[in-house]
């Protein structure tokens, strides 16, 4: 089965111009102002991983717009009894849900729910896939700063392999003729990372990264999903935390992101979080409005 | 019984064109099958008296094939196969000999379980030749009583499904092998570098954020496997499914050294590629899994120069609950007794223009060398009557709805496929027929 019109799997698959009307209509959304685009609708928020900001931003945006949302989560529902993925989506379907947003641990786990479950499917995050709410939220963050992606060169500094937000970000840059450096050591950013998609190199060098770059994108070293890996985090933060020093090597309007959590101390300094061209709690913000739109558009009231 | 015995029945196949590799045969014959042994083989119309006569004319008619690599899941996992279900599959695709796989619940690494493969209430439609189990429970720990289960039958040793990891067991798995002439068969997997992995480690499983299992994993553990041959008198290492440029380099050195080396490769590691799984589709999910472009061409090279000693399925029934799920929890493994010998004639011998007596060789005399199934895998006067009888030409599609397997875990559902089986005969008897 294809999946529901108005599915959000990820950003490789999606047209730039499809990136831009949901970008251009998330411009038009503001939470404290609601528009009841979703009245009545059951927004099922399927979470099999540990969320925050995700989880909160759709849930606040789902309501923002009328509907109804319902928090599943592995711990203290079925999943833990053993229910399969394919069998939770039956029974939320069953039970009324008109969206189903899904976060993940593994990779393409909401592919399978689209193929089999005939409601939208928003893809929360899926293991080290994608991201594409964030991606899109990061664009409109890049935009409102830089007004247009037309020459803009993106570094991207840290874990890159066990990043889904790298992934969409890659993707969905790329598609608008970004320069992407990623930048890292090898175990944490492969040379085979530079196959994402066009536009996209690797370095081992932070210098060779921020460089005339516009935007700076830090990822967290994500710990829990090393499994044997072995990263030396004192090297790491000698070699690529960001600090004022380093960050003065990008363009002097550069923006620092980073789509959290944010460790201090170890990708980037206080001095960089709190600074003053960090950009990091206003991802958060437009994350909002971001997913409000992508909700309409699940929807098909994204007109 | 008795009466049964004394029912003398023979069949001639009659008309077709004999391709018999080891008997350097590839011309018009007759087969005579009689009392389940090759009575005669002549030139045509030169046989006359038979009970039964089957007309292969415009049809190839060679030894039955054999399989060395078949998982029937039987002790233990009938929900997935039967022996009775995977051999009727396995005479629908030609084979009439399988070896099978002693991965089950409990293991089959004693010569109780080794014989009870063997018994009539099985059902098998084909012959079943067991591998035995190398450690016990395939725990990699302790050898199996290696000369019990020779002596019963067992036609090699493995812990497939898992490697023999330990290089001081798989050293004594290879001495004590060696001195019965017991092939070891590998399971190249170095488990220690393929932790939670699920494909091939490429730009594909970067993309799809799967972890990806290496090349090296597999090619660093052959690569040890055949030095060891390479110095332990007599020992036979057989490698299962190999799938790596890096791993045939390490066989082919073993060979030049005159190791006593064998290997096979399936039809999906010659016909896909790690590009070609699409949605997460864990029909595409194997171990070892789809591998490179330069890999595939690797393993094509090795078909058509002859390196290659056999073409086994890893036939790997799985129930659609164990497979329609998260691709990284999905179980490994695909079915593939009844698409070999279509796979091979369509992208073997039609694409890459390998000849067909090559692509027969593969099926028969050279898996019959790997393990030493002695009177199969060529029809000479004595050779157990196993014949199998193809259409080289006859285009198909595959609908997995008709195998008969019980499971349909395959990536080639609804291939058009060029090569069909007409019909299969084991012990004089016809067991399947199109």
């Amino acid at each position: 089965m294809n999946p529901a019109r108005g599915s959000l799997l990820g950003i490789e698959h999606l047209e730039a111009s499809e990136i831009l009307r949901i970008l251009k209509f998330a411009r038009r959304m503001n939470p404290d102002r609601p528009r009841p685009l979703l009245k009545g609708k059951r927004v099922l928020l399927l979470f099999y991983e540990a969320s925050t900001r995700t989880r909160s931003s759709f849930e606040i945006a789902a309501k923002s717009m009328g509907a109804h949302t319902i928090l599943i989560q592995a711990i203290g529902s079925s999943i833990e009894k053993g229910e399969s993925l394919l069998d939770t989506g039956y029974t939320v379907r069953a039970v009324g849900a008109d969206i189903i947003v899904i976060r993940h641990p593994n990779a393409g786990a909401p592919y399978i729910m689209a193929q089999h479950i005939d409601v939208p499917v928003i893809n929360a995050g899926d293991g080290l896939h994608e991201h594409p709410s964030q991606a899109l939220l990061d664009a409109y963050t890049i935009l409102r700063n830089k007004k247009t992606f037309k020459g803009l060169q993106v570094a991207i500094v840290g874990d890159i392999f066990h990043s889904r937000v790298a992934r969409s970000a890659c993707h969905l840059l790329s598609k608008f003729g970004v320069k992407i450096v990623l930048c890292g050591p090898p175990e944490l950013v492969p040379d085979i990372a530079s196959t994402l998609a066009p536009g996209v190199r690797v370095t081992r060098h932070i210098e060779d990264a921020l460089r005339g770059s516009d935007v700076v994108m830090l990822l967290r070293v994500q710990k829990e999903r090393l499994s044997g890996l072995n990263i030396d985090l004192p090297e790491y933060v000698a070699r690529y935390q960001m600090t004022p020093a380093r960050l003065k090597m990008a363009k002097k309007d550069a923006i620092v992101m980073h789509p959290g959590p944010i460790i201090r101390g170890l990708e980037l300094t206080s001095e960089i979080a709190d600074g003053a061209q960090a950009r990091i709690l206003e991802e958060v913000r437009l994350g909002v409005p971001t997913r409000m739109a992508i909700l309409a558009r699940a929807m098909g009231r994204m007109r | 019984m008795k009466g049964a015995e004394k029912e003398r029945t023979s069949l001639l196949i009659k008309g077709g064109h004999l391709i018999d590799p080891a008997a350097r045969i590839d011309a018009p014959m007759d087969v005579l099958l009689k009392d389940g042994r090759v009575a005669e083989v002549a030139a045509p119309n030169k046989i006359k008296g038979a009970d039964e006569t089957f007309d292969a004319r415009g049809l190839i008619v060679a030894p039955g094939f054999i399989d060395l690599h078949v998982h029937l899941r039987e002790p233990g996992q009938t929900y997935k196969e039967t022996i009775a279900t995977g051999t009727a599959a396995a005479a629908a695709g030609g084979f009439t000999s399988v070896c099978t796989m002693p991965n089950t619940v409990p293991v089959v690494d004693s010569v109780e379980w080794i014989e009870w493969l063997r018994q009539p209430e099985r059902g098998a439609v084909v012959n079943v030749f067991g591998i035995a189990a190398a450690t016990r429970a395939s725990k990699g720990a302790t050898l199996t009583d290696f000369r019990a289960l020779h002596t019963a039958g067992a036609v090699a040793v493995s812990d497939d499904g898992k490697p023999i990891l330990d290089d001081r067991i798989m050293r004594e798995a290879l001495i004590l092998g060696g001195e019965l002439n017991f092939p070891v068969v590998q399971h190249a997997e170095d488990t220690r570098m393929t932790e939670n992995c699920s494909m091939h480690a490429g730009a594909r499983s970067f993309r799809l954020g799967l972890r990806g299992m290496t090349a090296a994993a597999e090619a660093s553990i052959v690569e040890r496997d055949v030095q060891l041959a390479m110095q332990i008198p007599n020992a036979r290492l057989h490698v299962a499914h190999l799938s790596t440029a890096d791993a045939l380099k390490s066989v082919r050195r073993g060979k030049r050294a005159k190791a006593r080396v064998t290997f096979e490769v399936t039809p999906h590691h010659f016909t896909l590629t790690d590009e070609d799984m699409r949605d997460y589709d864990s029909s595409y999910k194997m171990n070892p899994p789809l591998r490179s472009a330069s890999d595939r061409e690797a393993i094509l090279a090795a078909l058509a120069d002859g390196t290659v000693d056999a073409i086994a399925t890893d036939h790997a029934p799985h129930a659609a609950h164990e497979k329609e799920m998260e691709f990284e929890r999905a179980a490994f493994g695909i079915t593939g007794v009844e698409t070999a010998l279509a796979l091979a004639i369509t992208r073997l011998h039609r694409e890459k223009r390998i000849p067909l007596a090559r692509i027969v060789d593969l099926f028969t005399a050279g898996p019959a060398r790997c393990f030493d199934l002695r009177g199969r895998g060529s029809l000479v006067r004595g050779a157990a009557a196993d014949v199998t009888v193809f259409d080289p030409k006859k285009k198909w599609t595959f609908d997995v709805a008709k195998s008969r397997s019980k499971s349909k875990n395959t990536p080639f559902d609804g291939w058009q496929l060029t090569g069909k089986v007409v019909a299969t005969v084991v012990g004089g008897k016809i067991v399947y027929s199109a």
